[in-house]
C-alpha cells in the first residue's frame, strides 16, 4: 500500500485557512458591508489630496457658513457647505479620515504590542510576576478610560501624539488580560511541553510556540479597540485635549462647530456622521471577525 | 458567604493603594514646579517658596510625602481647590448628587428598554424585530455621544422647542436642596411647575447618557438568553409540556439575568466616562463637568482628588457587582 496522505505545502495550507476564514466571515452580511465601508475609508484617506476639492485649511472669506449644495443658498463648489471661517467641510472630512485611521492604527499597535508582552510575561512566568502585573492592570482598569486619558493628556500636554499615547495606555490592560488568559490555557497543552523537552528556550516558547495560538481573541479585541480609539480620540478632540485646531480631525471640528448648533446644522451634522459611519463599519467588521475566529460560535 | 466577601475585600486593598499611588504621582510628574502648581502662585520669592514647600510637605522625601497624603486621606482631608479655596471633598459631595441623579436615570432607561428588547430579540431570533433592534443596538454602541447630544439639542430644543438646552432646572424656581436630587427636591418644594421643569431638563441628558449602556445591555441580554435557551433544562421544561411563557419567564430569563446584572453593574465606569461628555454638552453641574473644568483651569488638587474619588467609586460598585453575582450564583461563591 502506498501512503495516501495528501501533503499540502505551507502556502496551500495558508490558502485553505484563508478560504475557511472568508467562508465564515462572509456569512455575516453586516461584516461584509463593514469591510467595504472600511476599505472605502482607507482609499479616501490614502488619496485625500486627489479627491478633496479644496485645501482643508483654506479659508474662503467670501463663503462663510455656506449651507450644503441642496439648500437654496448652497453653492456647487462647496458640496457639504463651509464652516464659520469659510473652509470647505467636505475637504476637511476627507482629510479627517487620515487622522482617524492613523489614530486607530497607532493606538492599537502600541496597546497590542505592550499588552502582548506584558500578558505573555504574566501568563508564562506566573507566580509573583503574574500577581504584580495583574494588580497593576487592575489599577489602570479601575479608572474610567476617558477620564484617565484626559488626565494623562493634562500631564503630557494637549495634542494628537499625547492623546494617542494616553488612549493606548488606557487600552493596553485589556490586551494584557486576554493574552495572559490565552497563554495560561495554552501552557497546559502537550505541544508546549514537547517544545520545552526538545530544548526550546523561554523566548522561543513564548513568542514562537505559544503566541501564534493566542492570536484569535487578540485580533477581535484589536478591532474593537480600533473603533473605541476613533471614538475616544474624537471625544478628546471635542473636549479640546486631542488634535488641535486647525487640523481637520472630526472631533476637533465638532468642538469648533458647537456654537453654531442652532444656526448652522450642517457644521455639526457631517463630522458626527463621519465618526459614526467609520466606527459602525469597524464594529460590524469586528462582529464578523469574532464569528469567523471564535470556534465556539462557528455554526458547524 | 462571609469568606467570599472577605476574600473580595482583601483583593481590593492593593488596587486601592495603586489608585492612591497614581493620584499621588499625578501632581509630581506634571511638568513644572509642584510647589508652585499646588500653591497656584506665580513668581514667588525664595523665602515664600521655602515656606510653601514646608507647608505642603514638599521638603520631605517622596515616600514620607506619600504616607502624609495617605494619612490625610483617611482623615477625609483631600486638600483645597486652588480656584475656590474650599475643601475638595465638600465640592465633590455637593456636585455628586447631580451626577448620581443623571446616572441613575440613564441606567434605568437603559435597563427598562434594553432587557425586554434583548429578550424579545432572542425569542424571535432571525425575525425582522431581531435584525432591526440589533442593528440599532450596534449603531447606538458606535455612537459618538457628544455628537448625539448636540443632534438631540438641535431637534428637541432648537426645532421643536420642547426641552431646555442646559442646566438642571429653570431659574424661575428656587428651593433649598435637601437631598441634592432635583426631582425629589422640586417635588418637596411644592412649587407648581418645578418638578416638570426639573424633569424636562433631565430627559435629554439621560437619554444621551443611556445610549451606549442601552445598546450593550440589549446585546448582552440577547446573547445570554440565546445561550440559556439552548440548555438542557429549558428543553426538559418544554418536554414536560410547560407553557412557553413559563419556560421563558421562569427557566430561561432568571438564569440569563445573571450575566446581564453583571453587565449593568459594569456600566458604571462607562457612565462616569459618559458623564464627562454629557455634562459638558448640557452644562449639567455634576462631577464630570467639574473634572473637565478643573483640568482646563489647572486646578490640580481637584483633579488629583477627583480622580481618586471616581476610581474609588467605580471600584466599590464593581465590588458590589461581584458580591451580587456571588449572591445569585452559588457556583461562584463556593468556588
Amino acid at each position: 500500500m502506498t501512503d495516501t496522505t495528501v501533503k499540502l505545502s505551507d502556502a496551500a495550507i495558508r490558502r485553505k485557512m484563508l478560504a475557511e476564514f472568508w467562508f465564515y466571515f462572509s456569512q455575516n452580511r453586516g461584516a461584509v458591508v463593514g469591510l467595504v465601508v472600511f476599505v472605502l475609508l482607507v482609499l479616501i484617506a490614502a488619496f485625500a489630496s486627489l479627491i478633496a476639492p479644496h485645501d482643508p485649511t483654506m479659508q474662503y472669506r467670501d463663503a462663510l457658513l455656506v449651507p450644503p449644495v441642496w439648500d437654496e443658498a448652497g453653492r456647487s463648489s462647496f458640496l457639504l457647505g463651509t464652516d464659520a471661517v469659510g473652509r470647505d467641510i467636505l475637504s476637511r472630512l476627507i482629510f479627517g479620515a487620515q487622522y482617524s485611521l492613523f489614530i486607530g492604527i497607532v493606538v492599537v499597535s502600541i496597546a497590542l504590542v505592550g499588552g502582548i508582552i506584558i500578558g505573555l510575561l504574566a501568563g508564562f512566568f506566573g507566580g509573583w510576576v503574574d500577581t504584580v502585573i495583574m494588580r497593576v492592570m487592575d489599577v489602570i482598569l479601575a479608572f474610567p478610560s476617558l477620564l484617565l486619558a484626559l488626565v494623562l493628556v493634562a500631564i503630557l500636554g494637549p495634542g494628537l501624539t499625547n492623546a494617542m499615547i494616553a488612549i493606548a495606555i488606557v487600552y493596553q490592560p485589556h490586551f494584557a488580560r486576554l493574552t495572559r488568559a490565552a497563554v495560561m490555557t495554552e501552557m497546559k497543552r502537550e505541544y508546549v511541553t514537547a517544545a520545552r523537552v526538545a530544548g526550546a528556550g523561554n523566548f522561543r516558547l513564548m513568542f514562537k510556540t505559544i503566541l501564534p495560538n493566542c492570536l484569535a481573541p487578540l485580533i477581535v479585541q484589536a478591532t474593537l479597540s480600533f473603533s473605541s480609539a476613533v471614538l475616544d480620540s474624537a471625544a478628546l478632540g471635542f473636549l479640546g485635549m486631542g488634535a488641535q485646531p486647525p487640523s481637520p480631525e472630526w472631533g476637533t471640528m465638532l468642538a469648533e462647530a458647537r456654537e453654531f448648533i442652532l444656526s448652522a446644522w450642517w457644521v455639526v451634522t457631517f463630522p458626527g456622521i463621519a465618526i459614526l459611519v467609520s466606527v459602525l463599519a469597524i464594529n460590524l467588521m469586528g462582529d464578523g471577525l469574532r464569528d469567523a475566529l471564535d470556534p465556539k460560535l462557528k455554526r458547524s | 458567604m462571609a469568606r467570599f466577601i472577605l476574600s473580595k475585600l482583601l483583593y481590593l486593598v492593593p488596587t486601592f493603594l495603586g489608585i492612591t499611588i497614581i493620584a499621588f504621582s499625578f501632581v509630581r510628574i506634571l511638568p513644572g514646579d509642584p510647589v508652585l502648581l499646588m500653591a497656584g502662585e506665580r513668581g514667588v520669592s525664595p523665602e515664600r517658596h521655602a515656606e510653601l514647600s514646608a507647608q505642603l510637605g514638599y521638603d520631605k522625601s517622596v515616600v514620607l510625602q506619600y504616607f502624609d497624603f495617605l494619612g490625610r486621606l483617611f482623615q477625609g482631608d483631600l486638600g483645597n481647590s486652588l480656584v475656590t479655596k474650599k475643601p475638595v471633598l465638600g465640592e465633590f459631595m455637593a456636585l455628586f448628587p447631580a451626577t448620581v441623579e443623571l446616572g441613575l436615570c440613564a441606567i434605568i432607561i437603559a435597563t427598562l428598554i434594553g432587557v425586554p428588547v434583548g429578550v424579545m430579540a432572542a425569542i424571535k431570533r432571525g425575525s425582522w424585530f431581531d435584525q432591526i433592534s440589533m442593528t440599532t443596538a450596534l449603531v447606538g454602541f458606535s455612537m459618538p455621544i457628544f455628537w448625539w447630544g448636540l443632534l438631540l439639542i438641535i431637534f428637541f430644543s432648537g426645532i421643536l422647542g420642547w426641552t431646555p438646552v442646559s442646566g438642571r432646572i429653570s431659574l424661575m424656581y428656587y428651593f433649598p436642596d435637601t437631598t441634592g436630587f432635583m426631582l425629589i427636591d422640586s417635588l418637596m418644594s411644592g412649587q407648581k411647575g418645578a418638578f416638570s421643569s426639573a424633569l424636562s431638563h433631565l430627559i435629554l441628558p439621560s437619554v444621551v447618557l443611556a445610549t451606549i449602556p442601552l445598546a450593550v445591555i440589549a446585546r448582552q441580554t440577547r446573547s445570554a438568553m440565546l445561550e440559556v435557551m439552548g440548555e438542557d433544562y429549558v428543553r426538559t421544561a418544554r418536554a414536560k409540556g410547560m407553557p412557553e411563557r413559563r419556560v421563558i419567564g421562569i427557566h430561561a430569563l432568571r438564569n440569563a439575568m445573571i450575566p446581564v446584572i453583571t453587565t449593568i453593574g459594569l456600566q458604571v465606569g462607562v457612565l462616569m466616562a459618559g458623564a464627562i461628555l454629557t455634562e459638558t454638552i448640557f452644562s449639567w453641574p455634576g462631577i464630570g463637568k467639574w473634572m473637565i473644568d478643573s483640568i482646563s483651569r489647572r486646578d490640580y488638587p481637584v483633579v488629583q482628588s477627583g480622580l481618586l474619588l471616581i476610581a474609588g467609586l467605580v471600584m466599590v460598585v464593581n465590588l458590589l457587582v461581584d458580591l451580587t453575582y456571588g449572591l445569585i450564583n452559588p457556583r461562584i461563591r463556593n468556588k
